[in-house]
């Protein structure tokens, strides 16, 4: 039985990122937990410790059941009866051992049941859940909604919830309305304040992931007359109190393992979760942040999944009296495939780590009053995360569906069929670029960091880190296609035309990916002295430069009057 | 009601993951090239344990282990699924026993617990698959057994109520307490790891792994008590000297055989029904079919 964690060294050398130092340093708070935990670290080796060998734990479930179960998972699938979702034989199975492996609420303090886990080893395990099961990594990964009540919450809906989710309940968050789909503003579930200061839920809500968890975020109107975001206020709705039916569940194409609802709140009694009118320009954006880092995780799980598949069918398959991976064609296309798949998952581990810095930050600041140094670090840090969460999104989720075309294509007539797990992975993957915000969403989020610099301030950091000597000549390249890149966005911005640069937009959020990733790779393979990444830095930084080259000269030689062209009738 | 319950549990090589190395010249394991592993069966078991005590609180599951002082690695692994701690029974006369000697040398071990209500193991071990070990302890303590057992089904008026899986089908019986059970592989698997446990029982060391700790490390496990391992020798467990070790086997290897499988018997069929269909009907008669 395969040990999804042990068996890809990558991870652990992402996992040992000097920064994480750091990151542990702040979320143990140096360590103080030791007196009153049994469970807690005594340093930072100790604590480096508890998260190599947890992951093994989850290394060793994911390669064991949950990838064993992952092909009857998907053709079970989960289906609604009673008002209720019911999840398929081998889901129920996954999240027991998730249960008793206690790998839920990871990133939770000890004091509600957590594990106090940094988002960084937690994102780890995401990946891993995600090459097993991409399905499965949905329900799992809805814990990371219990971030949201610790942020918001109050301590008794901490002390309520959280220990909850820690002991293995699930979580959903109701964003989605037929109406108000990647347009939030439009929500219209209603919340009717009552007497006791509780509250009662009336309305619907349609492609909710897990829909029929237990503990529910709802984002619903609290303000009656209002139209806009404004008027929404977040709630949490506990299933014990009953009031929410699963009225369908959705046929879908992939992850059929997770339950997609449609929900219908008949007077379900509900909490507030914070301040009122918070809740969409507040607390759901914070949510859909980490939510978004979370299909980031998802989507390089599945890129794994797809390159292993496709290498070990290359290898195995002859043709022409050899096996095929011996081939240009087959091994162009599988280098690529892997060079796509290590550069997301070093802006995934990078993405993550600001996260952490600047979370961290941020909680210590409900404590005390933190110094200026601090401040300015959290101010820093919380724009890089800003920056990278969506363009990992955008861009690993982008590269999972290549992954998966390209697989089934080395599978050939194979492939097409459903003897192989390719298909399901292919299927699986085309979700990854269209929820918690679609590609085309993430450009819009991304496009101010391109405006305002940050992604240029983060090229800038990354020139001046050390470079092997086999990398030597990428550095050189990618500081031409940062010149290239900075003629771009100046092109762009001397039209002045807001449409224009809306336009443009998902090419220059391209190239600042292609740019930011391949110097990642450049950087972590040589941080990590390892030969593989070296391998995909070269690779990847030929397709980026290829790719800058492509955007630049596009951009160069459009003229604003032919936009024209490309508008609608 | 509350439970004292011993798991046996053994280290044993990974016979199933056997290399071109797994045996040495004289056809004996080569121990060096297979990784050391808890005996899956023992899982089978400990897992029983586990739900006995997750049903009966205030239980308590120890492991008891016979081997070199490395056996540990088997008591922590339980711990970090669930047990409470164990025991290391080590010591160099007990080496080179076959079923009678370990089964006495366990035995002798369960008595100086004193306090047990339930004996649990794997129905055997995958180095010998005698399943030999667990009966005889049995015996030795004039205790009722159970073998072949796939779920405890629960406790009743002070009785155990245990399904077995037989060849043709299953059994369900009822023995009193104290007594010994077996578990089948056909029984669920052991729960995982836990997270919090595995931080907590990491650093659980024997007697002879804390000799060769630090002084601060040692101090870090004398005050938190749960982290101790403790070791018995032969004499603490009052074991007679002619019965345990090589002096107390009678079983004596003769002589040790390389079996090379081959393919002896081959029929020649004719290119036609009638032949095709009295070959399907031998099949059918022996077995081998349907």
């Amino acid at each position: 039985m395969a040990n999804f964690y042990t068996d890809n060294p990558d991870l652990r050398a992402h996992l040992s990122h000097p920064l994480m130092e750091k990151i542990v340093a702040l979320k143990e708070r140096n360590y103080s937990d030791a007196e009153k935990f049994d469970y807690a670290p005594v340093d930072f080796a100790d604590a480096m410790d508890n998260y190599d060998k947890v992951l093994e734990i989850v290394g060793d479930i994911c390669g064991g059941k949950i990838a064993e179960n992952a092909e009857s998972v998907d053709h079970q699938g989960a289906s609604c009866s009673d008002g209720h979702a019911h999840y398929a034989d081998g889901t129920v199975e996954n999240l027991d051992l998730c249960r008793k492996a206690g790998l839920m609420g990871m990133s939770m303090p000890r004091r509600l049941g957590g594990l106090n886990f940094p988002i960084t080893p937690y994102i780890m395990a995401a990946d891993i859940v995600s090459r097993a099961d991409t399905g499965f990594e949905n329900l799992w990964g809805l814990q990371d909604c219990a971030e949201t009540i610790y942020e918001f919450g109050s301590e008794e809906q901490k002390e309520k919830y959280i220990t909850r989710v820690c002991q293995g309940e699930t979580m959903s968050m109701d964003l989605t309305e037929p109406d108000a789909g990647s347009d939030l503003q439009s929500v219209m579930l209603k919340a009717t304040e009552q007497p006791d200061g509780t509250w009662r839920l009336n309305g619907v809500k349609r492609f909710i992931t897990n829909g029929d968890s237990d503990i529910h975020l709802v984002l619903a109107r609290s303000e009656d007359g209002t139209k806009d975001g404004r008027g929404l206020s977040m709630f949490i709705y506990d299933k014990r109190d009953g009031g929410v039916t699963v009225r369908r569940i959705e046929n879908k194409m992939g992850i059929k393992g997770s339950p997609t609802c449609e929900l219908v709140y008949k007077n379900a009694k509900a909490e507030l979760c914070g301040s009122r009118r918070m809740g969409l320009i507040k607390y759901v954006m914070a949510l859909m942040n980490g939510a978004r880092l979370g299909i980031a995780a998802q989507s390089v799980g599945v890129s794994e999944i797809a390159y292993r598949e496709a290498l070990q069918y290359a290898r195995e398959r002859q043709q022409f009296g050899k096996p095929i991976i011996e081939f240009p064609a087959v091994y162009e296309m599988l280098s690529v495939m892997k060079a796509k798949l290590d550069a997301s998952r070093c802006l995934l581990y990078e993405t993550s780590r600001y996260v952490d810095l600047y979370k961290a930050y941020e909680d210590i600041e409900k404590e005390r009053k933190l110094t200026p140094e601090e401040k300015a670090e959290l101010k820093v840090y919380r724009k890089y995360a800003d920056a990278c969460t969506p363009l990992a999104k955008g861009l690993s989720s982008e590269y999972c569906n290549q992954n998966a075309y390209d697989c089934i294509q080395i599978h050939g007539g194979s492939g097409f069929m459903k003897d192989y797990a390719c298909e399901r992975v292919y299927r699986d993957a085309r979700i990854t670029s269209i929820y918690e915000g679609t590609t085309q969403l993430q450009v819009v989020a991304a496009i101010r960091h391109v405006t305002t610099g940050t992604y240029k301030a983060l090229m800038d950091v990354y020139a001046g880190m050390e470079f092997s000597e086999q990398l030597a000549g990428v550095k050189t390249r990618l500081a031409a296609m940062v010149e290239k890149y900075q003629a771009a966005i100046d092109a762009v911005q001397a039209v002045n035309d807001p449409a224009y640069t809306d336009f443009m937009a998902r090419r220059l959020v391209e190239m600042a990916g292609n740019i930011v990733m391949a110097y990642l790779l450049a950087t972590d393979a040589t941080r990590y002295n390892s030969e593989s990444m070296t391998k995909s830095a070269l690779v990847y930084a030929n397709m980026a430069e290829a790719e800058v080259n492509k955007h630049s000269s596009f951009i160069a030689a459009f003229k604003p009057e032919e936009l024209a062209a490309y508008t609608k009738a | 009601m509350s439970l004292n319950i011993i798991v046996l549990a053994k280290q044993v090589p990974d016979t199933r993951n056997v290399g071109k190395d797994a045996m040495k010249e004289d056809g004996t394991i080569n121990r060096a090239a297979l990784p050391a592993i808890f005996n899956p069966e023992d899982l089978n078991a400990l897992e029983q344990a586990l739900r006995l005590k997750d049903a009966n609180p205030g239980s308590t599951v120890t492991i008891l282990t016979m081997g070199l002082p490395r056996a540990a690695e088997v008591i922590r692994e339980a711990m970090f699924r669930g047990a409470d701690g164990g025991i290391v029974l080590t010591d160099r006369v007990l080496g080179g026993a076959d079923t009678l000697a370990t089964s006495y040398s366990l035995a002798q071990a369960v008595k100086k617990f004193g306090n047990y209500d339930i004996i649990l193991g794997g129905r055997q071990a995958i180095d010998g698959d005698t399943a030999q070990v667990g009966p005889q302890i049995a015996e030795k303590l004039h205790l009722p057994q159970v073998t072949y057992a796939e779920e405890i089904l629960g406790i009743e008026d002070g009785k155990i109520i245990v399904k077995r899986r037989l060849e043709n089908g299953v059994e369900t019986v009822k023995a009193p307490l104290p007594c010994v059970i077996t578990v089948n592989g056909s029984a669920p698997d052991c729960r995982p790891r836990n997270a919090q446990r595995l931080m907590k029982y990491k650093r659980a060391v024997s007697t002879s792994e804390k000799a060769h700790l630090t002084d601060d490390q040692k101090a870090f496990i004398d005050a938190r008590p749960y982290l101790n391992i403790d070791e018995w020798s032969a004499a603490y467990v009052e074991a007679d000297p002619e019965q345990i070790g090589l002096p107390g086997s009678p079983t004596k290897v003769k002589a040790i055989e390389n079996v090379v499988f081959t393919a002896k018997e081959s029929l020649q069929l004719e290119n036609n029904d009638e032949q095709i269909e009295k070959l399907i009907i031998d099949l059918i008669a022996n077995h081998t079919i349907g």
